[in-house]
This record gives C-alpha cells, structure tokens and sequence, in this order.
C-alpha cells in the first residue's frame, strides 16, 4: 500500500438541539472529554449544528484548522446524516471522513438520568473518535434514473399521482387490479364538506387517464415482483384475463344484453352486492378503460377444470360473440399473461379496505336485512347505483322513515382498531344529509366524539344540526330486533348509553348504518414486502419521516400516497398524491441518484476461492472467476447488506463505510468509557 | 473498582429494522435504560460473530443483536444468515461458560419502538442480576500468573552480574527435564 | 568467523515439531553447515546454565514449539527471548497454543485429579501429585508449577516472527531460514507462510459449486469421503477456508479435512468465529428448529472451530473458570 500515513486530526461536534439534547446531556462536559482524546484536534458544543451557522462552522474550522475529520453528535444519521456530509464536503474533505452520533433518539429522547446520558453521550462519541481515523475517502456512484414512473393502484391517489406525473411529459404505467380504475372514490355519490358530485369530478380524470398519451394503463392486473433498485426497477406484472381483446373492444358494450342471461343475475361488486350483474359486464357506465369483463365463475362458457379454476367448457351458445361480430373481441382462451416492465420510480396508491362490519356482532350486521354498511348507502343513495338513487331498504319497497347512523364502527376500538378512521365523521354527516334528502327521515348519530378538523368542516356539521339532524353522544351497547314496547315492533332498537342526557336509551329505527372504519389492504404485507418498505404498527405502510419525509419510504425511488400510507379523506389524498408526484419528477429531472458506496468488494490477492460467499448473495453481485479461482463483486448488483463480509471466512471481503477495522474500532471506543 | 457496577450492554442494529425502531422509541420519548451502546450496520447479516466476541471481551457484559422479522429484511434474507450464526454461536458461548442471556437476537421491526424499550429493559435487568461478564478484568486477573514470574526473575537477576547468581542458584536446584 | 547460533525449545507439545526439522532431512546438514546449534534439548545435550552464562541477544534465532503451561517454560521463554535476537514461534501450540490450549476449557484441578487420581490407565494408589518443592534426603528439588492457563508464546514474551502448522512444514521451515540467514526479513510479527486461505492449494477447489446449502455435517468417522469432492460439498466441517495455506494441502490430499491447524489469516482476529460465521450463514434451514437439527452435526463447536487456536482466540479461556484450581 502506497498511501502516506497522514496524521489524524478530528474536529468533534456536539449539538444542544436546543433543549432537545441540552436538557438531558450535558453537551459542555462531552465536549471538554472528548476534547482529551488522541487525535481530536478541537471540539465544540453548539446550540444548532444543522443550522448554517453550525455547518458553516464545520467547514471554517476544516480550514483553519487543517482538520481531516469529522464528528458530529447530534441526531439520528437517518435525519442529517446528509447535511453534515455536505457541510464536510464543502470545508473541503471527502464526506466520508465524517461520522455521526446519534445522542437524541438514542440517548436524551429515552433516557431521565442527566449523569447516565452524559456518560452515554461520552462513550458514543469515544466509538465515533475511534471509528473515523479508520474512515477512508470514498466517491458515491451516480445511478441514471430511467424516467419512467409505475404507480401501483388506479383510486383517486394513483389518478391524480399518474396525471400530474404524464401531464410534465413523462412515462406512467399504471397499474389497478379491478377491471375498472377509480378505487373507492368511484362508488361514491356525494363528497363532503362541498357535496360535490363525486362522479363529476372523477369521471372526466378517469377518462383523461384512459386517453393519456403518456399513460399505459394496466387494469385488471397486479404486480408481482420488483427488481432492481433506484431509478432502475423491473417490475413484474401479472394482467389477469378479461377474455376480452382489449385492442379489439371498442366500449360499445352489446355483449352484454346479448348474454344468455336474460336477467342479471350475479351480485354486482361495484354496487356491494345491492345490485345485479351478468357474466359479462362492466363495472359502472364510465368506467375506465371501456373496455368489459367476462367472469369465468359465473359464465356458462367455463367449468370447472381439475385443478379448481375455470376451464372453456364451450357449452355455451356464446351469443355474445354473436353480438360482437367481426370485431371478434372475446377471446375465451385468453390466459394470464406475465410482463415485465422497466421503470426508475414507483408510486405505491393502494389504498384501503373498510372493516367488516360482522367483526362488530352486536350490531347486527349480516343478521338484521336492514343494518347497511356505509359503503352500501354510497351506493344505494347513488342516482347511478342499483336503485337509481332510490333509497328503499332490503325489501326493494319501503323507504325508511328513521335511520340510525353509529360512529367509529371498528375504530377507536381496542378489540378491533385503535386508530380513528378520520373520514367516518364526516361522511356519516354527509349520508345523514343525503338520507334525509332522499327519504325526509329522522336520522339519528350515535357518535363518540364529532372530529371535523378540515376545511369548511366544522361548518359542515353546524349545518347538519341546523338540518335538525339528530347527535347522540355514546358507544351504541347493541342493535336488537327485540321489542319491549309496541312502538319498536318491526324496529331495530339501537341500544346506547346517552352520555350527555346520563342515562341508556333504547332507539327504534327503520335502518342502521354502521361508519365502518379504514383499516389497510388485506395484502398490504405482501405489497409491502414486495416494495421493501415498512408498515406501522398497524399494518398502514411507513413514511421515511412523518415532516421530513412524508410520501418517502426507507427504500429509495418508493414513494407512498393516499390511504395506504393511513386513513385520509380526499383533499389529503390527493395532496399527497401531488406530492409523491413532485418527489418522482424531482428525482427524474436530476437525472440520477448517488448511491451510498457501502458496496462490498474482494480483495483478490487475498481471496482463497473457497466459494462460501457466492450463495449467500440475494442479488447474485458475486461472481466466480475461473480463469483467476476467485471471487468477485459486481459492484453495480451489490446493495451493500455485508452479509457476504461478515461470513468470509478468510476476512478477504471489505464494505466500504462499515470495513472490520471500522467497527472493531467503534466497538473497543463504546466501551472504553467507563 | 470503587464506582459502583451497571450492566454495559452493546448492540448491533440493522439500519433498516431495528435501528429505526429505535429512532422510533427517541421520537416517542418512550424511556428505557440507558445501559445500551447501538452500533449501527445495514444488515444483521452483517453482524459477525468476531464482533459480539469482541465486544465481550472488550467489557460488554451483554450483546444485543436486532434486525428485521422474519421474510422482511431489506435484503431479503441478511436476517436468517444473522440467526443461523446466532443459534450455534450461542451454543458455543455455552461451552466457554457463558450465560445464554448475555447474548439476545431479538427481531424488532421499525414500528417496534416500544419492544426497543422492553427488550432494553429486560436484559439489562437480567444482566443486572447476572452480575458483570468482566472480561478484561479476567485476563488481567489471567496474566498476574505471569507477571508474578517475570517479577521473580527480574528480582532474582537485578542483584548481581546477573549471569553469576542465576547460575549459582540454577546450580542447586535440580530440574524436571533436560 | 564464528556461525550464527541457533536454538530450537519444545514447551508443551508433542514433539512433531521436532520432526520437521528432522524432517529436513538432507536439508538439516546445509543447515547445520551454516549453524551453531547452541540449544537442542531433543537431539543434543545442553544445559540452561550454559544458555543462561552467554550473552544477551547472542543466540540470532530461538525457534521455540510448544504451549506455553508450566512455570519452567515460562522461565524459559524469557530467557530465550532474552538471548536470541529474533524469537520464533514454531508450530501450532506456540504460535495459537495448539491442542494443549483445549485444556483452556477446564479448571487446573480438574487436569490434575483425572491425570493423577481417575485416568483409568493410572497406577497411582497413593494419589500422589507432583509438588512444586520437597525435601528429600537433604536435596531441595524443584519441580515447576503447573499453571492454571494454557498460553501462546507471545502471550508471554514478545515474537518477532511465527512459523505455523502442525507441525510447519520443512519448505516453510527452510523458507524461514533462508530468510533468517540471507537477512531478507519480513515485517516483525508476520506469520511465515502466505496470507490466503488453504482452499487457494487445495486440489479439491474446483469441485466445490457455487451453491451450497447445508442440510447436514457429518465427522470425518461418519461417512466414507469422496477422495475428490470438496468436504463441504459432502457436509464435512472444513477449516480450510478459514485456515492459512502453506501446507500444500497436506490433509485434504490424505482424504481428511483441514482442522485448521495454521491458523487464521491476517485480517481475521479470531478463527473459530469466522469459520462459524462463513458454515452457519450457508445452512439451508430458516427456521431455528431446522437450523439447530443441521448444527446438531457440529457437536463440539469449541473443539471443532478452536482444536488449534483456542489460547489465541478471542476468549482465551472459558471464562468462568477462575485462578485457584477449582472451577465452575
């Protein structure tokens, strides 16, 4: 090795973060020990280092002071690793000869003794004074971004993601599992606080992404697996089969009263079931893409084959095709297709599920006809739902003439959900409004608290009371059929401790509408095992940081919007659907990513070729040269876990940022402070 | 030693997983013992058992090691290296009269700042009961065998020309071998 | 021009190493030509007074095998260190301690008691155990004292340089004369012999794939090995890949595994560690149940990954065992 020995001068930080970190360690003392260490140069403690002042004080004190290291104790690197890495680079150094120590999440935030923070602050920042003299200059590798953008799941998020991303002149594929994108917003009628017509404002956005130049819309698809890394994602997508030629299908929907079934027969999932369907259908009148499906469980052309999914029986007098003609647009041999797409960044807009409401068995529903989900009144006070807006009960003939709505059904639950659903307030108001359009009924809230805090909310809920539009404070106990008195023979009798008035009332109504809350998809796990990214607690997927960070996650080129990343209404979907949007162009406009260069390599005079770590690579970055009887690493594959470097069993594999030499030395420094 | 014992635990976090929960634990100010050191690495499958035995015998009466739950490792599957290594290595440390507890693979997702808090929690109570590891005392405690001998020939050679009195007493004193 | 002096010791060891000088064979006569073997306890009949009565650092070389466990050795050691300008420590048992060093694993007293009192192979009705001093008709003798650790020989005084193996190899062993003699000296503290693993000699390296996946260890007693397959691709815990090559592959060409007898490389701190890391990692099993039925084919990780290093590994000892000749 030819590299002069230069002599280690480190200039060491310690940040009060205001009080954040002052308060808990004392930020003065840390300084003035590890003032006392071997190599340090000079240190400081400082009110704000991630302020200019505290970067410019970096950068000032490298000159002056010919300092060739850096430390700084502040926060967690996850937050400002980078900045301070800059502040090094722009003093002149390589920002490699820097490191950081985490002494607020990992020390003042968690910890109430002053003297044992401190002695924890010592120590950390003794491994980072031990650790950085090994640090060796390093150079990020630039990873060109391809500028196309997957965005996975059509609801108002991906609509709104995949326009604003085409609208700039890039590349979408956007991908929706339905037949029909549009998600939830779709089966909606009215939207709060503004009663707009939900129809009206999605429909034209839905159409202008089936016509999208720069859109490719994939429904009725899923993705299955993701390659790659930042700004160079394979993604693949299985597009399940409609039976339907997509190019051939020109929208004009004749198939559909051609079919052998006279009357639709099937429960209709667009409609929640409230409705009927053929085997050939289309989800809603504008759905997108025009183009409709024929489902092989319910169409006479299939049978079951031997492994339980449908096979062509060809038993069919197929007067669909009849009726398509020469556009010979059904294809009952289509199969599932695999395709593969490449893309630099991806847009995760999955969404949500409602809970299932027969989670909640007291109130009935799946028991009692009349106990309705919210979802089902979407769509039952929907002009262009299964009644044409006509609000009858499950009877298809009487209208009710009393109507209660229960709050929180599955939220705010430690049996069910914790979290509130945070849309449940407010569209329980909007059906209590529209129910009472409809039907002039007495509507009745059972509510635990009334949260309105968005725009025009709070207003929204002064014109429902106004409205005379009852509220009634309390957890509903029940929904009983049993009478006690004349007048709640028929009735459900909605059972609930009024909590204003004190005491528990029984009301009868004609129907009850269960607010079932938000909770994540069934399959978020497996999207987001898929994706690389977290999820809280509660199954919603993370954010890198809830201010900083908030449609990132902790993979890079992943970004996350709308209620998949946690419940939120329409304007805060769409919000954070434009912002994922900006993130994605933001990274395609630069152009490319550095990469951090924590990629592992193998030193080939060294290297024995015994093979162990060849197999343990998840990426296959590590290669056998036959010709040398080596390993070694594709730099361009490897992601940097060291998995392989931990296991060599001749330490003949280095990572760079965490070499053996770095972390032995980070590991003798922690425990040198008494 | 005058000042009084406290467990010193060191640990190894994942940077994706456990790292973050306990970023998480910060955020949320939940409390919990300050006797551990993270060190931070990408991957649990990068933790190399050298470590947790250099730890050990540089003072860590504890190794606690975190990385992501089974089937979510960020690189896929770091983790199941990290607990193949964990389950022989443990059995290893037995056989050189090692507690079991004093070496704890926990998997802790980063969501999970609250089991950050009790994993913590737990095992320094655990090694608080277990007393100190107290390696680098040992080995000095070790080397005093030798040290008392060069002590003794240093003493027995500082008197004369060294050369005549080792001899005349190496001259009375009959010798196992040779 | 008087020859240089050379000195060969034996600790505690088996006496293999000796062998290898012997084995030297022709070469032993060239070296003896350029000589002055002033300390051979093996082959010729020296005393320590005359080791101790020459002057510091006239001996150039001390090639010294052996663990280091009794108080004589001890004694020993620093006096050779004191008189040889350059202290090497030849073989296994003083560069890593060597297979004494398992002995690393038990209390002093329990040695004592099976060798003195339950070794079935015993005739020693009385029990009767070594003493450091008695008298005995007038006559003080002296035995030495049997330490409670076992220790490399740089674990008390300083090595210039190390020549590994059990025992080394004569190549080596010329190599490091030659260098001795011709002055070309390698850094002080270098271990004499090259810095690759063994499977970098090892005849059987092509055969081993790219993708193993243990489901099981076999012993070498278990299971007839393929002369040519790689051991770990038959399930055979194989040291080479954590073991320093030098040997020319001597065991895995005699059909039997490397047990790491030269040691780690240079950049490994402990070698137990990391042939556990690189075997483990490579199990096929995900789940513990299924990872511990695969280890249970590694009975004895400590005798298995340390049969050579244990003095020089990262504990040492195991470390509930204490100074006084009781134990855990």
């Amino acid at each position: 090795m030819a590299k002069q020995e230069q002599e280690v001068r480190i200039g060491f930080y310690v940040c009060h973060c205001g009080t954040n970190i002052a308060a808990m360690v004392d930020c003065p003392e840390v300084a003035q020990f590890v003032g006392t260490l071997p190599g340090v140069v000079l240190s400081k403690d400082y009110k704000y280092m991630c302020s200019d002042p505290g970067q410019e004080l970096i950068q000032q004190d490298i000159r002056e002071h010919r300092l060739n290291r850096v430390v700084v104790a502040s926060c967690s690197p996850l937050l400002h690793e980078p900045t301070f890495r800059s502040a090094t680079e722009k003093g002149g150094l390589n920002q490699f000869y820097f490191h950081m120590v985490n002494i607020r999440e990992h020390d003042s935030w968690v910890h109430t003794d002053r003297a044992e923070a401190t002695s924890k602050a010592k120590a950390l920042a003794q491994a980072a004074v031990h650790r950085v003299a090994h640090h060796k200059p390093l150079e990020t590798k630039r990873v060109s971004i391809n500028p196309t953008t997957l965005v996975v799941g059509a609801g108002i998020a991906g609509i709104h993601a995949a326009m604003t991303i085409a609208n700039s002149g890039k590349k979408v594929i956007l991908v929706e599992r339905e037949p029909t994108i549009g998600g939830h917003m779709a089966k909606f009628d009215k939207t709060f606080p503004t009663l707009d017509c939900a129809a009206c404002i999605l429909t034209p956005k839905m159409s202008d992404v089936g016509s999208h130049e720069n859109i490719q819309v994939l429904s009725y698809s899923e993705v299955t697996k993701v390659d790659g890394f930042v700004g160079n994602y394979t993604v693949t997508v299985k597009r399940k089969p409609r039976y339907i030629d997509e190019e051939a299908c020109i929208g004009c929907q004749d198939c559909i009263p051609a079919c052998v079934f006279k009357q639709p027969k099937f429960a209709d999932e667009f409609n929640e079931g409230l409705g009927k369907r053929r085997p050939v259908y289309i989800p809603f009148p504008q759905a997108t893409p025009q183009i409709v499906a024929i489902d092989p469980n319910t169409c006479l052309n299939f049978k079951k084959g031997e492994d339980g999914g449908r096979v062509v029986s060809d038993k069919c007098k197929k007067t669909c095709v009849e009726a398509c003609g020469d556009k010979n647009a059904i294809d009952f041999t289509q199969v599932e297709r695999i395709e593969e797409y490449e893309v630099g960044s991806v847009i995760v807009a999955t969404g949500f599920q409602t809970f299932d409401a027969r989670r909640a068995p007291a109130y009935g529903y799946g028991r009692f006809p009349n106990v309705y989900t919210s979802l089902e009144i979407e769509r039952l006070v929907n002009a262009s739902g299964p009644t044409g807006g006509h609000v009858v009960m499950r009877d298809g003939k009487s209208e009710p003439r009393s109507v209660g709505i229960i709050h929180c059904v599955g939220s705010r639950d430690k049996k069910t959900n914790v979290w509130c659903s945070r849309v449940c307030c407010m569209y329980s108001m909007k059906l209590a409004h529209l129910l009472k359009e409809h039907t002039g009924a007495e509507i009745y809230n059972f509510y635990i608290d009334v949260r309105t805090p968005g725009k025009g909310y709070e207003e929204f809920y002064n014109k429902l009371l106004d409205e005379g539009v009852h509220f009634i404070r309390g957890r509903v106990g029940e929904v009983t059929d049993w009478a006690m008195t004349p007048d709640e023979e028929g009735k459900l009798v909605i059972r609930v401790e009024d909590t204003l008035a004190g005491y528990v009332r029984r009301i009868p109504v004609d129907m009850v509408v269960l607010a079932t809350g938000l909770e994540p998809q069934q399959d978020a796990q497996d999207v987001r095992r898929m994706f690389n990214m977290s999820c809280g607690s509660e199954g919603f997927f993370l954010e890198r940081h809830p201010k900083l960070a908030p449609v990132n996650t902790f993979n890079d080129g992943i970004y996350i919007a709308g209620a998949c990343q946690g419940p939120k209404d329409i304007p805060d979907t769409v919000a954070q659907a434009g912002a994922a949007a900006a993130e994605v162009l933001a990274l395609i406009d630069k152009g490319f990513v550095e990469q951090e260069p924590n990629t592992a390599f193998i030193l080939e005079d060294e290297c024995s070729g015994c093979k162990s770590c060849i197999p343990l690579c998840p990426y296959t970055a590590i290669l056998f040269d036959e010709g040398k009887g080596r390993a070694y690493i594709n730099e361009a594959l490897c992601k940097g876990c060291g998995t392989c470097v931990g296991s060599c069993p001749s330490g003949s594999i280095v990572q760079n940022l965490f070499d053996d030499e770095e972390i032995f030395s980070e590991i003798e420094g922690v425990l040198a402070y008494e | 030693m005058s000042k009084e014992w406290k467990p010193r635990l060191v640990a190894f976090f994942c940077n994706w997983c456990t790292y973050t929960a306990a970023d998480l634990a910060g955020v949320s100010r939940l409390k919990y013992a300050p006797n551990v050191r993270v060190i931070r690495l990408m991957c649990s499958g990068r933790i190399d058992p050298q470590f947790i035995l250099e730890a050990l015998t540089k003072g860590a009466d504890g190794v606690l090691i975190g990385g992501c739950h089974p089937n979510d490792c960020h690189y896929v599957e770091g983790n199941y290296k990290m607990l193949r290594r964990f389950q022989l290595l443990k059995r290893m440390l037995g056989d050189m009269g090692i507690e079991p507890e004093r070496v704890r693979l926990e998997w802790i997702s980063a969501a999970e700042g609250e089991k950050v808090r009790r994993v913590v929690n737990e095992m320094t109570e655990q090694i608080a009961n277990l007393g100190p590891l107290g390696m680098p005392g040992r080995f000095a405690e070790w080397d005093r065998e030798v040290e008392s001998l060069a002590a003794q020939i240093e003493a027995r050679e500082g008197g004369g020309c060294g050369c005549g009195s080792s001899g005349a007493e190496t001259a009375e004193k009959e010798v196992a071998h040779v | 021009m008087s020859k240089p002096k050379v000195a060969f010791y034996w600790c505690a060891s088996c006496g293999g190493c000796e062998e290898t000088v012997v084995d030297l064979a022709e070469d032993i006569l060239g070296v003896v030509e350029k000589v002055d073997i002033c300390l051979w306890p093996v082959a010729m009949d020296f005393k320590y007074k005359d080791i101790e009565a020459m002057a510091d650092k006239s001996i150039v070389a001390t090639l010294l095998n052996g663990a280091i466990r009794t108080s004589e050795q001890e004694e020993l050691a620093v006096l050779l260190r004191r008189k040889s300008q350059y202290l090497i420590a030849y073989g296994a048992c003083a560069q890593l301690g060597g297979i004494p060093a398992l002995a690393n694993q038990f209390p002093r007293e329990q040695i004592l008691r099976f060798n003195y009192e339950e070794c079935p192979a015993l005739d020693n009705p009385g029990k009767v155990r070594p003493q450091v001093s008695l008298q005995d008709n007038g006559r003080n003798p002296h035995l030495p004292e049997f330490r409670n650790v076992v220790r490399t020989l740089d674990q008390v005084v300083d090595v210039d340089y190390y020549i590994p193996g059990c025992p080394p190899t004569p190549a080596l062993t010329r190599a490091a004369f030659d260098a001795l003699l011709s002055g070309n000296l390698p850094p002080k503290g270098s271990v004499i012999a090259p810095d690759v693993a063994l499977c970098d000699e090892c005849d059987r390296k092509a055969t081993k794939p790219t993708n193993v996946a243990f489901t099981e260890f076999v012993r070498p007693h278990q299971k007839l090995a393929d002369p040519e397959l790689c051991f770990l691709a038959q399930g055979m815990v194989c040291m080479g890949p954590a073991t320093r090559s030098g040997c020319g592959a001597a065991c895995t060409s005699g059909n039997m595994p490397c047990t790491g007898c030269f040691g780690p490389t240079s950049r490994v701190r402990d070698q137990g560690a990391k042939i556990l890391s690189s075997l483990c990692a490579n199990i096929e099993a995900k789940d513990e149940a299924g990872i511990n039925e695969t280890l249970r084919g590694i009975p004895d990780p400590v005798g298995t990954f340390y049969r050579y290093g244990l003095a020089k590994s990262l504990l040492r000892r195991r470390v509930d065992l204490n100074m006084t000749g009781g134990g855990h």
